[in-house]
């Protein structure tokens, strides 16, 4: 924490908004979990941290550390690059096999598929 | 040149990765980088991926402009919607949308772009009949939801990458 103290008064003030800002956007992504009902709406909650939230947070660190040893720190946008690039791989993966399932048990609020062999059941343990 | 060379843009792209997370612009790094990123790209020969060449430079960046804005307007529309959610129920719905897009890099692409805005979330595209099922959390009109990523996303994709 020492070395945060010597961070002058103009790069701290958006440091900490962007902080704020970012960690909020990802605390209410993650209320979201709680607060949208079914799964479908919950797919959506999380990626409000992985957009916004994981941008500002990076801003912040970037500035922060670019101040604090002055050159230009660019690690971060690796990480933003990486995490969205990355996140549609697990949420589709979590939405197909929800889809599946669905479908399997004939729930009646999911579309059906359009054309193609019925997904088949038997000698599956569900 | 294309048989060294397989992947140029590839290539690049790896040795800039490297410059970044060794945070230097040395010879010696560079030299590193670049060498690394030839030998990725014959690695990559070997994987047999789709080709496609980019085209309409231009478009590329109206797209990310695009992208950008649009994100962050649908940030601020799904933080409403969770917010609301406890007053309102939520009116979430599956969206089932024809699109003529079939080249794969072009396909990965809508992928993360839809997945990367809060409230779309991709579910299933079909190859055989070129249907895909996304979910949107506030959906008030299906049609204008198809019409509107075809036309803001597909068409502008179908340009740069066939």
């Amino acid at each position: 924490m020492s070395h945060l103290t010597d961070l002058p008064t103009w790069a701290a003030i958006p440091v900490c908004v962007l902080l704020l800002l970012g960690s909020a956007i990802t605390l209410i992504g993650s209320m979201g979990l709680i607060r949208l009902k079914t799964f479908y709406g919950r797919l959506h909650a999380p990626t409000l941290g992985a957009s916004a939230g994981t941008i500002l947070i990076c801003i912040a660190s970037m500035i922060t550390f670019a101040v604090l040893q002055n050159r230009w720190i660019l690690h971060e946008i690796l990480i933003i690059v990486f995490v969205i690039l990355t996140t549609p791989v697990t949420l589709m993966l979590l939405g197909q096999s929800a889809l599946y399932r669905d479908r399997i048990e004939g729930r009646n609020d999911v579309p059906r598929k359009t054309t193609g062999e019925p997904p088949d059941t038997s000698g599956m343990d569900i | 040149m294309r048989y060294w060379f397989p992947y140029p843009l590839l290539s690049l792209a790896l040795l800039i990765l490297w410059l970044l997370i060794n945070q230097s612009l040395s010879p010696g790094q560079i030299v590193l980088g670049t060498m690394l990123g030839i030998a990725f790209a014959w690695a990559m020969v070997n994987l047999q991926p789709d080709k496609t060449r980019l085209k309409n430079y231009g478009r590329i960046a109206v797209l990310a402009w695009h992208v950008t804005v649009d994100v962050v307007r649908s940030n601020i529309a799904v933080m409403g919607v969770i917010l609301r959610a406890g007053k309102r129920p939520v009116n979430s719905g599956f969206v089932a949308i024809d699109i003529s897009l079939r080249d794969e890099n072009a396909l990965a692409l809508l992928a993360c772009i839809l997945t990367a805005t809060p409230g779309t979330a991709w579910l299933e595209f079909d190859r055989q009949t070129g249907v895909l099922l996304i979910h949107v959390l506030d959906v008030e009109n299906g049609p204008a939801w198809s019409e509107l990523i075809r036309s803001r996303y597909e068409a502008p994709l179908k340009e740069i990458f066939e």
